[in-house]
C-alpha cells in the first residue's frame, strides 16, 4: 500500500528538529493525491483511464475547433490548453467583462475559491461584484434568488455539492417555484446560477463525495447541467448564465485539474437542452455525464477490442430537463442501453432514463436497461473504490448487456 | 469547586437590553462581592423565564401572570407578550451595537504568564497543570508529525490544532468525565484530555481495521460513545442543534434520576464561522426556549478558511449573540488555559441550575496553522501576521511560562517531554500504518438497523463482480478479504 519511495517514517523527525522552519510546499485542495485511489498492479481495467490520451477530451487545436457547435468565428480561433477550473474562471471572466448585471460570491470566493476557479476575479472586478459570503448556504442561496429577481444574475458557489442541503428549501420551494407563482407578473429568478464541486475524488468519504444531482431532478423549474470536459464546462456556464431558468451547475471536482484540453479563447455558448454522441457505435449505447464518462470511454475500448462490439456513447450533459430524444433515437438503434453515473442507484438519474427508455422503445430493446451506479449506501472512505462505478464494472455490464 | 472569582457571566436575564454588552455597576465595589452579587440577583431571584420549561411544575408560568399587568392605568412599562420588562421612553434613539462597549475578554494569567489578580490566584493544582502541560505539548507533536504524514502522503487529510490547544485540554478538563460532547473538528484536545488514547488516534486516521469509525469517515472525524462524544461530521454547525436536543435529553434524565446521582450536561464545540450556519441561530433559540442543560463553545480563531471575521459578521463576535437568545454569556482568553477552565467551570455550574439552562461562551485564539492539509493560508493571509501571532502570545508557552515561574518546568524536563512524546507518537503510528483496512461489508453495513432487500442485492452484484475480476480490485487489504461480504449476506436480517 506505501510505496517504497516513500520517506521512513523517522524521516518525520527531522521535521521535529526544526519546527519553526516553514515546511509548506505550495498546497493543493482534495483533488490532488492520486496516492490514495488503489488498483491492484495486476489490473488491466481498472485505473486505465488516461487524462492525456482519453478520446473524450481535445488533445489538439485542430480537433476543439472541429466541434459544430461552435459559431463559425470561434472555430477560426485559437484555442489555449486549460484545465476545468480555468475554464471555469474563463467564463466567470466574460460574465463579469460583459454583462454588469453578473455577480460571483460564495465561501471563500474572494481569494479564489478552494478550487480556485474564482482566482483573481475579486482584484479584477472588485468585491462588490465578487465577494466572500458568511459562512450559510441557506443565506447565500436565498441571496441570490433575491437579486435575480430584481434583475442581476448572481453565480453563487456552494462549496461542496455535499453542503448545498441548508440551501434545499432555498432552491426547490423558492428558486424552481419563482416565476410559477409569481403568475402573470412575470417575476423570476432567471440568471441565478449555483455552481457546486460534486463527485468522488477517491478520500472524500461521506461529506466530499456526493453527486446530489437526483435531487434536483425531481424538481420542475430547475434545470441541472453537468460539464465534462473544460470546453463543456466554459461553454454551458456561459449559456446558464444567460438563461433565465435558475441553473444548478454541478462541477465534477476531481476533473478540475485532472481534466485539461484545447479550448477555444472566444466564448461561446453550447446548447443547455441537447445531449452529446461522443462516439457513435451499433451494438449498444451508454448514457452518462460528467466523470464517468472517462471510465465508459476506457472500459469501451477494452470491450470493443475483447468482444469486437462497437458501443455508443451519448453525455447527458444537461441532465434535467434532458434530451430525451438524442438518447431514444440511438437506443432504438443499438437495441441497447447502459445508464452510468456516480450517485446511488435508488431513484438516480439512472431510474428515469431507464423507465423512458423502457417507455418509449420498449419493442426495440433486446435486453434490459442495465444501470452501473453507486450502491445503496454512503460513500465510507475506505470503500469509495468499490462503491463508485469503475472500469471494471462498465466493462462487465457491456458483456452481460450484450450477451442477454 | 469553583472559588468566588471575578469572571462576570453576562446575564441577560437580569439587565436590560443595552446594558448587557458591559455589566459594569456604577458604584465601586470590590470584585469578589460584585460577582457574587450578580450571581446572587442572576440565579436566586426567580427569572421571569425560569418555569416556562419546568415540565414537572404545575404553577402558572410567570409570562402568564404578568400579562394583566399591561392594562394597569399608571404603569411605566406595558407588558407587550414579545418584550416583558420594556420601559416606554419619549426618546427616538437608535441602539447603535458600535457605540458599545466591546464585551471584555476573561484572562487569570497575562501574556507572560503571571497571574493578574494575585488574590484570587489559580485553583488548578500544581500537578494538574503540568498534565494539561504535557497534554497541550502532546497535541502539538501529534499535528506536527501528522501534518508532515500528510505531506508525504501518508495519509489523505489531516487538520491541526495550534493556537487552540489550550481551548480544548482546558475546557474539556473542567467537565465531568460523563457530560456529553459534540465537536466541530478542531478539538482534537478534548478527545486527548477526556482519554483518547495515541493508538485510537492513529487507527482513526489510517482508518484501519481497529478504527472504531470501521474507516468509513476522513481523518480526524473521531467519535466514541465510551467518552461520550459523538462522531464528528464534516457538516458545519449540523451538531449544535443536536447538542440542543441532547442536552433536553440530559435534562429530562437529570430530574428523573436519583437525586444523587451525578447530573449531566451537553458541551458543544463549533467555530466562528460556523456559528453563521442557521444551525447556530436555530440551535441557540431553541436551547433557550427549553431551558437546556448545555454550554456552547465557539473557538473563535479569526478565520473560516480564508473568510476573516470581518467578511462573517460585523457584531460584538459571537458572545454578542447570547443576549439575542437570553442566553449567559462569556468571552475567554483562549491562550489562557487557566480562564478556559475557570470559564468552563462556572458554565458548568449555571448549565445545571434551576434544572438547566443554555450557556454561551467565546473563547478567543488565532489559528496560527492552516485551515487544513488541503490549504495554504499565504494565499490570503501574510506570513508575518501568523509569525507575530505566534510570537505574541499561544497557550503552550504562557502556561510554561507560569509553570517555570514557580520552578515546575525547566529545559530539561521540555526536551524529556518532547522526546518522549514524539517517540509515543511514532510508535503509535507504526502500529496503526500496518494494520489492515476494515472488512469492506462495512461498506454497506449500518446504513439501515439490518441490510434491505435492495442493498443485498447490491452487495451479491458486487461481490460476483469482485470474484470475476480478481486481479482489478485490492481485496487482500480489506480484513477478511471478499469473504467478508459471505459474512455480511449470511446475517439474517
Ligand atoms: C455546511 C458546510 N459548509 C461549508 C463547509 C466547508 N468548510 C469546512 S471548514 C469551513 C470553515 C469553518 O470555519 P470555522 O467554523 O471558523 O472553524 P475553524 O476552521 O476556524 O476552526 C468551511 C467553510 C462545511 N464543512 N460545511
Ligand atoms: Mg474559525
Amino acid at each position: 500500500m506505501v510505496a517504497t519511495t516513500i520517506p521512513p517514517m523517522r524521516a518525520l523527525c527531522r521535521y521535529l528538529l526544526r519546527p519553526q522552519a516553514p515546511v509548506y510546499p505550495r498546497c493543493h485542495h482534495l483533488v490532488r493525491s492520486k496516492r490514495h485511489s488503489s488498483a491492484p498492479a495486476g489490473a488491466r481495467l481498472n485505473n486505465t483511464v488516461e487524462y492525456d490520451t482519453t478520446p473524450i477530451l481535445h488533445h489538439t487545436s485542430r480537433t476543439a475547433l472541429q466541434n459544430p457547435e461552435l459559431p463559425e468565428d470561434v472555430r477560426k480561433g485559437q484555442t489555449k490548453r486549460i484545465n476545468l477550473y480555468t475554464a471555469i474562471n474563463e467564463a466567470l471572466r466574460h460574465a463579469l467583462q460583459t454583462d454588469e448585471r453578473t455577480l460571483v460570491f460564495g465561501e471563500d470566493v474572494q481569494f479564489g475559491g478552494v478550487f480556485r476557479c474564482t482566482m483573481n476575479l475579486a482584484t479584477d472586478f472588485g468585491t462588490e461584484r465578487v465577494f466572500n459570503t458568511p459562512l450559510s448556504e441557506q443565506g447565500l442561496v436565498g441571496f441570490a434568488i433575491g437579486a435575480a429577481s430584481e434583475g442581476m444574475r448572481p453565480v453563487a458557489e456552494i462549496q461542496f455539492a455535499d453542503y448545498v442541503y441548508p440551501a434545499f428549501d432555498q432552491i426547490v420551494n423558492e428558486a424552481a417555484k419563482y416565476r410559477y407563482r409569481s403568475g402573470s407578473s412575470g417575476v423570476n429568478c432567471g440568471g441565478l446560477v449555483i455552481r457546486m464541486p460534486s463527485g468522488g475524488v477517491g478520500h472524500g468519504a461521506l461529506y466530499h463525495s456526493q453527486s446530489p444531482e437526483a435531487l434536483f431532478t425531481h424538481t420542475p423549474g430547475l434545470r441541472v447541467v453537468i460539464p465534462r470536459s473544460p470546453t463543456q464546462a466554459k461553454g454551458l456556464l456561459l449559456s446558464s448564465i444567460r438563461s433565465n431558468d435558475p441553473i444548478i451547475f454541478m462541477e465534477p471536482k476531481i476533473l478540475y485539474r485532472a481534466a485539461v484540453e484545447q479550448v477555444p479563447v472566444a466564448p461561446y455558448y453550447l446548447p443547455l437542452d441537447k445531449a452529446e454522441v461522443l462516439k457513435a457505435g451499433k451494438d449498444v449505447t451508454i448514457i452518462s455525464y460528467g466523470t464517468p464518462l472517462y471510465t465508459c470511454s476506457a472500459a469501451i475500448k477494452a470491450a470493443e477490442k475483447d468482444f469486437g462490439c462497437s458501443v455508443e456513447l451519448i453525455d447527458l450533459r444537461t441532465i434535467f430537463p434532458w434530451d430525451r430524444a438524442t438518447v431514444l433515437d440511438s437506443v432504438k438503434k443499438t437495441g441497447r442501453a447502459i445508464v452510468v453515473h456516480e450517485s446511488m442507484m435508488n431513484a438516480g438519474v439512472g431510474a428515469e432514463v431507464a423507465a423512458t427508455i423502457q417507455e418509449k422503445a420498449f419493442l426495440r430493446l433486446e435486453a434490459p436497461v442495465k444501470r452501473v451506479t453507486g450502491w445503496a449506501t454512503h460513500t465510507g472512505l475506505q470503500y469509495e473504490k468499490f462503491i463508485i462505478p469503475d472500469v471494471t464494472r462498465v466493462y462487465d455490464a457491456i458483456r452481460q448487456t450484450l450477451d442477454y | 469547586m469553583t472559588p468566588d472569582v471575578p469572571l462576570v457571566c453576562i446575564t441577560p436575564h437580569i439587565s436590560p437590553w443595552p446594558a448587557v454588552f458591559h455589566v459594569k455597576p456604577p458604584f465601586k465595589m470590590s470584585l469578589r462581592s460584585r460577582y457574587s452579587r450578580i450571581c446572587h440577583d442572576a440565579f436566586r431571584r426567580p427569572s421571569i423565564y425560569a418555569n416556562v420549561s419546568q415540565i414537572t411544575r404545575k404553577a402558572t408560568p410567570a409570562w402568564q401572570t404578568c400579562r394583566s399587568v399591561a392594562s394597569t392605568p399608571n404603569a411605566q412599562k406595558v407588558l407587550f407578550p414579545g418584550a416583558l420588562n420594556s420601559e416606554f421612553t419619549d426618546t427616538l434613539e437608535v441602539l447603535r451595537p458600535s457605540n458599545n462597549k466591546a464585551i471584555p475578554t476573561y484572562r487569570v494569567l497575562d501574556q507572560y504568564g503571571e497571574v493578574i489578580n494575585k488574590e484570587i490566584g489559580v485553583e488548578t493544582e500544581d500537578g494538574e497543570a503540568l498534565e494539561l502541560y504535557k497534554n497541550m505539548v502532546c497535541l502539538s507533536i501529534m499535528d506536527l508529525i501528522m501534518f508532515e504524514a500528510q505531506r508525504q502522503g501518508r495519509l489523505s487529510f489531516y487538520m491541526v490544532s495550534a493556537g487552540e490547544e489550550g481551548i480544548a485540554i482546558g475546557s474539556a478538563s473542567a467537565l465531568n468525565p460523563t457530560d456529553v460532547i459534540f465537536c466541530q473538528y478542531r478539538e482534537t484536545g478534548v478527545y486527548m484530555q477526556r482519554g483518547f488514547t495515541l493508538d485510537q488516534f492513529m487507527n482513526q486516521l489510517f482508518a484501519n481495521t481497529k478504527d472504531i469509525g470501521l474507516g468509513r469517515n476522513m481523518p480526524v472525524h473521531y467519535g466514541t460513545e465510551k467518552l461520550h462524544i459523538h462522531t464528528i461530521s464534516s457538516t458545519l454547525a449540523t451538531q449544535i442543534p443536536h447538542a440542543a436536543g441532547a442536552a433536553y435529553a440530559l435534562k429530562m434524565q437529570n430530574m428523573t434520576q436519583s437525586p444523587d446521582a451525578e447530573k449531566r450536561i451537553v458541551v458543544c464545540y463549533f467555530g466562528e464561522g460556523a456559528a453563521s450556519e442557521g444551525d447556530f441561530h436555530a440551535a441557540l433559540n431553541i436551547a433557550a426556549t427549553r431551558q437546556v442543560p448545555a454550554v456552547f463553545v465557539c473557538r473563535n480563531n479569526g478565520y473560516a478558511i480564508s473568510t476573516p471575521t470581518s467578511d462573517q459578521y460585523r457584531g460584538d463576535g459571537i458572545a454578542s449573540r447570547g443576549a439575542g437568545y437570553g442566553i449567559p454569556t462569556l468571552r475567554v482568553d483562549g491562550n489562557d488555559i487557566f480562564a478556559v477552565r475557570r470559564a468552563t467551570k462556572q458554565a458548568r455550574k449555571l448549565a445545571l441550575e434551576n434544572d438547566g439552562q443554555p450557556v454561551l461562551i467565546e473563547m478567543m485564539a488565532y489559528r496560527v496553522g492552516h485551515h487544513s492539509t488541503s490549504d495554504d493560508s499565504f494565499a490570503y493571509r501574510q506570513k508575518i501576521e501568523v509569525e507575530d501571532w505566534k510570537r505574541r502570545d499561544n497557550p503552550i508557552t504562557r502556561l510554561r511560562k507560569w509553570l517555570e515561574g514557580r520552578n515546575l518546568w525547566d529545559e530539561d524536563k521540555e526536551r524529556e517531554l518532547r522526546s518522549r512524546k514524539r517517540k509515543e507518537v511514532l510508535s503509535a503510528f507504526d502500529r496503526a500504518e500496518k494494520l489492515k483496512k476494515p472488512a469492506i461489508k462495512n461498506a454497506f453495513a449500518d446504513v439501515w438497523e439490518d441490510l434491505t432487500e435492495e442493498q443485498r442485492s447490491h452487495v451479491e452484484e458486487m461481490r460476483d463482480i469482485l470474484k470475476r475480476y480478481p486481479k482489478e480490485y485490492d481485496v487482500d487489504h480489506h480484513e477478511g478479504g471478499v469473504e467478508s461480504l459471505d459474512e455480511l449476506l449470511a446475517k439474517k436480517s
